[in-house]
């Protein structure tokens, strides 16, 4: 399965190393991987692969939740089938 | 895929409220059948059990799949007139409702709905037998919702059954008296009742259905105010295109929700019900809607066009985003479960007359409105009849869902807690329909049901 992350905060260092460093360590692949920064906020957009993972969506989640609270960010993670359901026809 | 898009979704779900409003399974129950009553109760219950045991379970699962709030299972059976007619042994259908309660109990399901009958063109002794039983069964039981169909295009209107349903809202008011005649909430009177509808407290499981089937209800009131806020001042054909957008959209995550939930219950998919279905929280209104077009308050003249415009083009866009699109499907105005309707209604800017109008152009009817407790029973059986003259002479569905709250008057409020809301006691017209009301006989099914 083929996941949606975002993460949204201010800007500081180690935000990517934080979050790849957890999908290594889950062994969740990193398909792409887009980021900006909007308004003087750091906004970060991946999409990964969940196929080979040692851990479920759900369980992602909240570890993905745990590093936002930590650094002060945003994270968010949603299946990709529901982005593109609802803007590809 | 874009990062405008991402932010688009996550937008809906996180800040305007975009959910599933409902998934309801519907269950025949026409083989629980039984000339004994507790065999047929047993029988009911079983089969609830076996078919409805998983579904708050696999909704939990969905939700937690594609991060879409879920926030209701349901269920709805076959009209239990049907079902309990064979029983020989009983003229009290109550134990009925009790079997229905204990199922939705067991399965975790807040409402089930089909203690219904079909009475558009007669009545047989077991619907008489079920409306007699309906103030009992929904002032004895919190889970249970009933309703009974009075007219359809095709046969007109029962006015017989009219007057006895006027009869039996206040009793159920009476019964539930001290709850604010909260009884009441959960009975609706349809004209036109469509079989596959999943929102309560009017779903039931129609005749034509199969043996069991997956309905989703979707939602998302606030989505469409937040696209209407973007384009602040731009023409109506704009606004309509932006509505049918935004309908899409939504209904393109009910199919996926719907599909998702049949699959995993091994349950044939029926419908996604694109409707708009406020709830009294901030943010999830449709009068938010129909003010965000420019009128002043929900009720004030432009309100029915404002509401027709809405309306189509929620359906436009929903028809073109699922394969089935089925049950009531329009933009819903219960006045107790939305926010705006509540104000506009306390304001003196919405009227039950307004709303009368209203329902010409939406997908149901008068729903949710409390009226004073003295209101008689002739005088709800009229505005019943009104309702199902619009249903019937439109080609679509009208329903009533109206509380005489007992011991209230106008201006009164009524609290009936969770997603039925609090309502204020409106304004009855009060001159007298006694003698209308009490020639009975049926009103003929108008000329454009001739169609064969």
């Amino acid at each position: 399965m083929k996941a949606i992350i975002t993460v949204v905060g201010k800007d500081k260092v180690g935000i990517i190393a934080a979050v790849s460093t957890k999908l290594a360590e889950t062994n969740v692949n990193i398909l792409d991987i887009s980021q900006t920064i909007m308004q003087e906020n750091f906004t970060m957009m991946m999409t990964v692969d969940l196929s080979k993972g040692r851990v479920s969506l759900k369980e992602l989640k909240v570890q993905l939740s745990e590093i936002g609270n930590r650094m002060g960010l945003v994270i968010n993670i949603y299946n990709e089938e529901l982005f593109n359901t609802m803007h590809r026809v | 895929m874009n990062e405008h898009e991402v932010i688009e979704t996550l937008k809906m779900i996180q800040e305007e409220k975009l959910d599933i409003r409902t998934i309801t399974m519907g269950i025949s129950l026409r083989d629980c059948a039984d000339e004994n009553t507790k065999k047929s109760c047993a029988k009911i219950n079983d089969k609830i059990r076996r078919l409805g045991g998983r579904l708050v379970s696999v909704g939990r699962e969905i939700e937690e799949t594609y991060g879409v709030p879920i926030i209701n299972q349901r269920i709805a059976v076959t009209p239990i007139s049907l079902v309990a007619e064979s029983c020989s042994d009983t003229c009290d259908y109550f134990p009925f409702a009790a079997a229905l309660e204990q199922a939705a109990l067991e399965a975790g399901v807040d409402f089930i709905g089909g203690f219904s009958a079909m009475v558009h063109k007669g009545m047989t002794p077991g619907d008489r037998k079920l409306i007699k039983a309906i103030p009992r069964a929904l002032s004895e039981t919190g889970r249970v919702c009933a309703s009974v169909n009075v007219a359809t295009t095709k046969a007109g209107i029962n006015m017989d059954s009219i007057r006895m349903m006027g009869e039996i809202i206040r009793e159920t008011a009476i019964a539930t008296k001290d709850r604010g005649s909260v009884g009441c909430a959960k009975l609706v009177v349809f004209a036109n009742a469509p079989e596959d509808n999943p929102f309560m407290a009017g779903a039931f499981h129609g005749i034509g259905e199969a043996e069991s089937v997956i309905n989703v209800g979707i939602s998302g009131p606030g989505v469409i105010k937040s696209a209407l806020e973007k384009i602040r001042g731009s023409d109506l054909e704009t606004v309509a295109e932006t509505v049918k957008r935004t309908s899409f959209k939504i209904t393109r995550v009910g199919q996926l929700v719907a599909r998702e939930a049949a699959r995993r219950l091994g349950i044939p998919f029926g419908i996604v019900d694109v409707s708009l279905a406020p709830t009294p929280s901030v943010g999830d209104s449709v009068a938010y809607i129909i003010e965000e077009m420019g009128l002043e308050k929900c009720g004030a003249p432009g309100s029915i066009a404002a509401l027709m415009l809405l309306n189509d083009a929620v359906k436009k866009g929903g028809l073109m985003a699922s394969s089935f699109v089925g049950g009531l499907s329009g933009a819903f105005i219960p006045v107790s479960e939305d926010l705006g309707m509540i104000e506009a209604a306390q304001q003196g800017a919405l009227t039950i007359e307004k709303l009368e109008a209203m329902t010409s152009v939406c997908s149901v009817g008068l729903d949710m409105i409390a009226v004073p407790g003295d209101t008689d029973a002739s005088t709800l059986a009229a505005i019943i009849a009104d309702e199902a003259a619009i249903g019937v002479s439109n080609n679509k569905t009208t329903a009533v869902r109206i509380i005489p709250v007992v011991g209230m008057k106008e201006g009164d409020f009524v609290e009936f807690g969770g997603l039925l809301g609090r309502a204020p006691v409106m304004r009855v017209n009060r001159f007298s329909s006694s003698d209308f009301i009490k020639r009975g006989g049926r009103i003929p099914a108008p000329l454009q049901s001739y169609r064969n």
